[in-house]
């Protein structure tokens, strides 16, 4: 079974190559090609899943190891667990579709698949990765078609937002190289490999150099997820970016951050997380109200959605925080592990359904009203009411309404957290009512009240786009109602993490 | 069927899924479908009761998560309460849907209805079933969910849509104290089951203040789903659905699933030192008994004036809670039920012919209407407690145990009870007697009452007033019965839904008598009213001018409520939202041009021209003979 990963992760790259040898005039192979090459990945990263022991998703496996730079101790080692094998499917699943979405983009098409195929090879790289350098050269990689997809394929604001977006993540992933240097240079033997040096742990002895590289981490990840303060890329970026590419960026990206905390700072760097635990906490819980906030006072729909997500890594790291704070002692484990394991659910669900809620905002925006002012619409649900119903479910899955997807999560993290937390998650919990308000608050202005009688012509969603939306609508609900079998696989996952903390 | 009673659910959420998406092409626009699966279902529930009173319980439980190392477990529990629940949930529900098929027709949006009303009888049978704190959670938000989709039925009017958002977040504020509640809860019992909380608390693991103030967290959410004071201003607001949707969501079951919640923890208050939680349920309840019948006072619209009575009767529900007339509040919410889902689908049926909620433009309509009239009246005895109808039954229990318990709360609650038959007499007395004064004439049934557009537009000149077609008066009857009759099932209801540890109070004729005299008193009182005219109503408004004023301005909580929102949340939501763009992301912005310019800066250090270096080596070397000179 060992190559499935490799295949996983280099077959895009091998279909970027195919696109980069077709002639430019045709389109319709360029677009079957990047279909294919998406359709085929997606379906290798489900076989993956199925020879996956989810009885055993504490244990890595479909491990693949050998020696790259032997004298540094750099070695080409992938491996998944239940942590990273869902974020895997998120990924290959969201690209495909992505792909579907993107079927009538005009403006140079072959770069723009090209860019995205090498973008899944980032981003499945990076959640694959148990080496320290690889996963580095992936963190990067994940970086650059992302830049080119908003400066080339974005809005007005394109050149300034992609520069921001790349030079802001860019000096997190500096402050990042130097953490890792000095878990590299205090290892023994010396290694690059993450799993080994989780278990070494080379900096228990020294908590003041532990805190260091934890704050080079965090810088990282934190500007990557993005927790306040560190946020106001995100917007920007998401306002400019294509459809698909705020899809991505949304859906995956941002998870490269929490998923960084999950697997390497938390089990890397127990002590200095649970140092600093309690202002990382305080910093998300900060997000998750402010971000409610702001994302009220927005009136543009993208930009909007783009604050939700602030507000839902807020919970995220919540957990994680809460989960740091506790790292070693018995009696809290399970209360851990609850919240962990939320954490990881909400990754995946803020994917699917905020990826749904984006490619939702570009089927109104880009082919239909081309405008996302709140304020200019009122009344599709007369007119759109297959595009009305599907937004509606996808916003209610974001507020976290019970029988969708993203109210598991939340509920068991704020189960496990406010064990650890209660009072950060009574106010967390406030954010929840606030994020309720906005979203009830959007469909009124977009759906309800008599219809605007400038988009009495419009018409509701056509088959490609069902096609792009169904699949994560079904997710969402078919999650929310019985959750077991990828919450039983996170959960292993997550109290092998816990139970290498000490 | 006691042991999968957890089909009864899946019958409305099958039909649910069906007519979401085949609704045009479903037999009847999918109404047959929603008929057939809240008929199974209530059949089924029917069978439930009849197994439970025969002794059969069931708690089906299984693993929902994996946390840790431990499971969480969930499940469906049918015990008496429950399967008395599902019994009403199925037989009011069943009898409203058919009668939907007469009210919604011509609706343009039809077969959606449908769907919306099996997805909420769905979710409010799952809510009766949950043997723990998760599902309840679950089913609540869902019931909540169904509330504001058929609230906001009509939603492209605005008054239906801001009145379908005002009871959504309305009630999301009670439930984000229903959820601080249910954490607590499972961070000093660690299940969320009712049967391990309940032992934890028996075996004294849970217990003194915390108990108390988790008791009183769980209440908050009964606070906000029954409208209760001070999160009630959404019903009145929520008149503005279909009347089905009135009378089975804001009258009969979804509103009282705050008096079910609090029977179904009632351990949880029982329990808290000195009765504390219950003291708080109980004064919360008498309060809003009074204070909503008081707003009722000086309603024109006919459903609003149901829906005040309907928050003062949730009130007595709470009250009976409260003062440990645990059978009794749980009565009041079975007859209840069925008195106040006949009121509204008559009222509905009012509506219907005389196309227009205003009682004012109502008037003589006992004549036009005989079947509408007279089984809104038996619903309006049998709510004002007037034997034999079923209201006195529970609604005297009530008051009998308050009696023992607490004078302050009998004197707010038989004040209640007066102001109950004055609104209910007015009402009736406006609609039924004298003359018919609307400005139209009304339509005739089957033009839909226009209720695509809005169920108030004008009818058609030329048509006669007229009573509703039988799909819609067959339901009245069948509701009228059981408001006539139910009230004998007091005994045995006692009997059957009990709190261990708990017993009603002795019988007492004295305050009995007390009540139904307080009933009587209150009609006459309308009569005296607007009946005879002895007093009219225009002088006691000139008389009590600035108390009228205060009423129908609902004591300004409306007001204060949007100034807090409007006044305070907007200004600053706008202030987050400029903090973050010139602030937050202004610091971003700074670092960035701070660089830039020291970027520019120091271009002129590398200019590329050999001049310029030459110049600054030839300065160099003068400032270093001239600082070596001066040494």
């Amino acid at each position: 079974m060992s190559g499935l990963l490799s295949f996983v992760l280099w077959l895009p790259v091998a279909g970027a190559l195919a696109l980069l040898v077709l002639p430019r005039e045709r389109v319709g192979a360029i677009r079957v090609t990047a279909l294919a090459t998406a359709a085929l990945d997606f379906a290798v990263s489900v076989a993956a899943a199925a020879v996956f022991d989810r009885g055993h998703a504490d244990r890595m496996q479909l491990v693949e190891q050998a020696a790259w730079i032997r004298s540094l101790g750099i070695t080409y080692h992938l491996g998944v667990d239940g942590l990273s094998l869902p974020l895997v499917i998120l990924t290959t699943l969201l690209t495909l579709l992505c792909v579907i979405y993107s079927w009538r983009v005009e403006a140079r098409p072959k770069e723009y698949m090209i860019l995205f195929l090498l973008l899944e090879t980032g981003m499945v790289g990076v959640f694959v990765a148990l080496d320290f350098i690889l996963f580095y050269v992936f963190w990067e990689l994940s970086l650059v078609p992302m830049f080119f997809i908003i400066g080339i394929w974005g809005g007005p604001q394109r050149v300034y937002a992609a520069i921001k977006f790349f030079l802001y993540t860019l000096i997190g992933s500096l402050a990042m190289l130097l953490a890792i240097l000095i878990v590299y240079f205090h290892s023994s033997p010396r290694t690059f490999d993450i799993i080994a040096l989780i278990h070494q742990k080379p900096l228990a002895q020294d908590l003041g150099l532990a805190v260091l590289a934890f704050w080079g981490f965090f810088l990282s990840f934190a500007i990557k997820v993005p927790m306040f303060p560190f946020h106001t890329w995100l917007p920007d970026a998401h306002v400019e970016a294509p459809t698909a590419g705020s899809v991505l960026l949304a859906a995956v990206l941002l998870k490269l951050g929490t998923y960084g905390f999950v697997r390497i700072a938390l089990p890397l760097l127990p002590g200095a997380f649970q140092q600093e635990a309690g202002i990382v906490a305080v910093l998300a819980v900060i997000g998750v109200v402010y971000g409610a906030m702001v994302a009220m006072a927005q009136t543009d729909l993208k930009k909007l959605i783009a604050y939700s997500s602030v507000t839902h890594m807020g919970y995220v790291m919540l957990a994680v925080a809460a989960a740091a704070s506790i790292a070693g002692r018995g009696a809290l484990q399970g209360a851990a592990a609850a919240t962990l394991g939320g954490a990881t659910l909400e990754m995946v669900a803020h994917g699917v359904i905020t990826g749904a809620l984006f490619f939702l905002v570009g089927v109104i925006y880009d082919y239909r009203a081309h405008t996302r002012g709140l304020g200019d619409f009122g009344g599709l649900g007369l007119r759109l009411p297959v595009y009305t119903g599907i937004t509606i479910v996808a916003m209610l899955a974001s507020l976290g309404l019970p029988g969708l997807m993203g109210f598991v999560a939340e509920f068991l993290i704020f189960l496990g957290a406010f064990q650890i937390y209660p009072a950060l998650t009574v106010l967390a919990l406030a954010g929840v009512v606030i994020t309720v308000a906005y979203f009830l608050w959007a469909i009124h202005r977009l759906f309800f009240g008599p219809l605007n009688t400038r988009w009495e012509v419009l018409p509701d969603m056509d088959g490609r786009e069902r096609w792009a939306l169904g699949p994560l609508v079904a997710v969402m609900v078919a999650a929310g109602i019985y959750p077991r079998p990828l919450l039983d696989m996170i959960n292993l996952a997550m109290v092998n993490i816990l139970s290498l903390l000490r | 069927m006691t042991h999968v009673a957890w089909i009864i659910p899946l019958l409305p959420l099958a039909a649910f899924g069906l007519i979401i998406f085949w609704g045009e092409r479903l037999p009847g626009r999918g109404a047959y479908v929603s008929i057939a699966g809240i008929v199974l279902a209530a059949l089924a529930s029917l069978a439930v009761l009849g197994e439970v009173v025969g002794g059969a319980r069931a708690d089906l439980t299984y693993a929902w998560a994996i946390v840790g190392r431990r499971p969480l477990t969930v499940g469906v529990l049918v015990d008496p309460l429950s399967a008395m629940m599902l019994a009403m949930v199925g037989v009011v529900a069943s009898l409203i849907t058919i009668y939907s098929v007469g009210y919604m027709e011509g609706d343009p949006r039809y077969p959606r209805f449908f769907a919306y009303f099996s997805l909420f009888q769905f979710s409010m049978f799952f809510l009766v079933l949950a043997d723990n704190f998760l599902f309840l959670y679950m089913a609540w938000e869902l019931v909540g969910l169904c509330s504001y989709l058929l609230i906001g039925f009509w939603f492209e009017r605005p008054v239906a849509a801001r009145a379908a958002l005002k009871a959504f977040i309305t009630t999301r504020i009670g439930d984000f104290f229903l959820m601080i509640g249910i954490l607590l809860v499972f961070l000093r019992v660690g299940s969320l089951r009712f049967d391990d909380i309940f032992r934890a608390i028996d075996l004294g693991g849970f217990g003194g203040p915390v108990l108390t103030v988790a008791a009183l967290l769980v209440f908050g959410g009964a606070v906000g789903k029954s409208a209760q004071v001070p999160l009630h201003v959404w019903l009145p607001d929520a008149m503005e659905g279909p009347t089905p949707v009135s009378a089975l969501i804001h009258a009969a079951t979804m509103v009282a699933a705050g008096a079910f919640l609090v029977a179904r923890t009632y351990p949880l208050f029982f329990h808290s030192p000195g009765h504390e939680a219950l003291t708080g349920v109980a004064y919360v309840g008498g309060i809003t008994a009074l204070f909503a019948a008081t707003m009722g006072l000086v309603e024109d619209d006919i459903k609003r004036v149901l829906a005040y009575s309907t928050m003062s009767q949730l009130g007595y529900m709470m009250l009976g809670l409260g003062v440990l007339g645990y059978s009794a509040g749980m009565f009041h919410l079975i007859t209840h039920a069925f008195f106040k889902a006949l009121l509204f689908l008559a009222a509905g049926s009012v509506i219907h012919a005389v196309a227009t909620n205003s009682l004012k433009q109502m008037g003589g309509l006992a004549r036009a209407m005989p079947v509408t009239f007279w089984t809104f009246l038996a619903g309006a005895l049998a709510l004002t407690g007037i034997p034999p109808f079923a209201g006195v039954f529970s609604k005297d229990a009530i008051l009998l145990a308050a009696f023992t318990h607490d004078k302050v709360l009998w004197l707010l609650a038989a004040a209640g009870a007066f102001l109950t038959s004055l609104y209910m007499g007015r009402l009736c007395w406006y609609a039924f007697a004298g003359e018919y004064r609307g400005a139209l004439p009304a339509l005739a049934h089957g033009q839909g009452a226009g209720h695509g557009g809005s169920p108030r537009n004008v009818g058609q000149p030329g048509a006669a007033l007229h009573e509703s077609p039988s799909v819609m008066t067959v339901p009245l009857v069948i509701l009228a019965v059981f408001s006539v009759f139910l009230g004998w099932a007091e005994g045995p209801f006692d009997r059957f839904v009990r709190f261990a540890g708990v017993e009603a109070p002795p019988a007492s004729l004295g305050v009995l008598l007390v009540s139904v005299l307080v009933a009587v008193a209150g009609w006459l009182a309308a009569g005296v009213v607007y009946f005879w005219r002895i007093v009219p109503s225009e002088d006691l408004r000139r008389a009590f001018g600035p108390v009228y004023t205060l009423l129908v301005r609902k004591y300004y909580v409306d007001d204060l409520y949007a100034w807090v929102v409007l006044g305070l949340g907007g200004p600053a939501i706008r202030l987050a939202g400029l903090f973050d763009h010139y602030v937050v992301d202004g610091l971003v912005n700074l670092t960035g041009w701070v660089a830039r310019q020291m970027g520019l800066g120091l271009r002129y250090v590398q200019t590329g021209r050999a001049e310029n270096y030459l110049l600054l080596v030839f300065l160099g070397v003068v400032v270093i003979v001239l600082v070596t000179l001066a040494w």
